[in-house]
């Protein structure tokens, strides 16, 4: 993907204007290639907020103290970040707190490197061990649906929820340039 | 090896007393253990959000909220080994530094919830010194409890993000349990800012 040179997909820009509509305020990020349009979009946005982190983990507890404050945030991430939030998710379930987060899924499709494979398989699993509610979205016209119909999930009815972004709506990652 | 908290005299539940007394404006995220129950001991107040888990969090938290409530100190006052969990959230949050940001750290130089088991301060990591690398320039390290005045002016003034290493007495206290039920937290704290549940 060379996506800081190319147009970016259209669903990416669905996302980004899906969270704007919504009015979220701050949106906390391990970046990755799926979620650089929505980052560059919401560094570029006066009326949001971004936030890169170090470790995803960072991201539920910066989601929490928002909300406790009055904004709503999301956290975008990759599916091998999810691993590192397990934990912290306890403070989503035992506070109640809505939650919404935007995963980019790797290790499931044309997957190159193998490290991928063993947290994507257990990335959906992990999630709703920790009592966050999972869809999905793998084709590109519906996946600024989806992110709405979550948004309203999360800040209108409370849940926790997960967003999975199919590796294959994100395409082949270019290991080597042509 | 170079003990950060040898020499340590400062009471902790005295120093969280006197904080608190005089940033009585302040919104404040306690990290889990000892600094939960200082808080506690200090006077319960609906501002206050008291952790028992999401070990290294506790900074994070205060970022977030910091960010959304710019005209409210918000302070978090947490322990040695919860800000050790989350030393890369010491990076996130120089990268942010809202200046309504405070963090106070309570060193004591052990796990204290656990059996008092040495950290990593008592091993050689200066905290005040890895939060000024990581850009919050307004690190300092406090060694007397008569400090504490000048800690919270700057906390009230709101004029940078501030980190604060503590040196407290290892001292094992009588637990002050505070409440334990999230959702009431949350949703107290929420309607103390005029903010419905959801």
């Amino acid at each position: 993907m060379t996506q800081d040179t190319e147009k970016p997909p259209a669903w990416q820009e669905d996302i980004y204007l899906a969270l704007k509509a919504a009015g979220v305020k701050q949106v906390a990020y391990v970046p990755d290639a799926g979620h650089a349009h929505v980052i560059r979009r919401v560094h570029a946005d006066p009326d949001m907020r971004a936030i890169v982190l170090t470790t995803e983990e960072e991201g539920v507890a910066t989601c929490c103290g928002a909300w406790l404050g009055g904004e709503r945030s999301v956290l975008l991430m990759q599916s091998s970040g999810v691993g590192n939030c397990i934990n912290m998710l306890s403070l989503i379930q035992n506070c109640r707190f809505p939650f919404l987060t935007l995963v980019t899924m790797r290790g499931e499709w044309a997957e190159f490197n193998p490290w991928q494979v063993p947290m994507s398989k257990a990335t959906q699993g992990s999630l709703e061990l920790m009592g966050v509610t999972v869809v999905r979205a793998s084709q590109p016209e519906s996946a600024g649906e989806t992110v709405r119909a979550a948004l309203d999930s999360t800040f209108v009815s409370g849940e926790p929820m997960a967003v999975l972004l199919s590796q294959s709506l994100i395409g082949r990652k270019q290991w080597v340039k042509n | 090896m170079s003990t950060s908290n040898s020499g340590a005299s400062i009471r902790r539940r005295e120093f969280v007393a006197r904080l608190l007394s005089a940033c009585p404006q302040s919104l404040v995220i306690a990290g889990l253990g000892s600094s939960a129950y200082d808080l506690f001991a200090a006077g319960d107040r609906h501002e206050n959000f008291y952790l028992w888990g999401a070990m290294g969090g506790a900074a994070v938290m205060g970022l977030g909220l910091a960010i959304a409530q710019p005209t409210r100190s918000v302070l978090v006052i947490t322990g040695d080994g919860e800000q050790l969990m989350g030393l890369g959230a010491l990076a996130t949050v120089g990268s942010q530094q809202p200046a309504n940001l405070s963090i106070v750290v309570l060193d004591n130089g052990h796990f204290g919830e656990t059996g008092m088991q040495a950290s990593h301060t008592s091993l050689g990591t200066q905290l005040a010194e890895v939060a000024r690398s990581c850009g919050i320039a307004d690190s300092t390290r406090i060694h007397a409890l008569d400090e504490v005045d000048a800690l919270a002016a700057r906390v009230n003034a709101r004029e940078a993000c501030l980190f604060a290493q503590v040196h407290v007495l290892d001292e094992e206290l009588p637990r002050a349990l505070p409440l334990r039920d999230g959702v009431h937290m949350k949703n107290r704290f929420r309607e103390a800012l005029g903010l419905p549940t959801f």
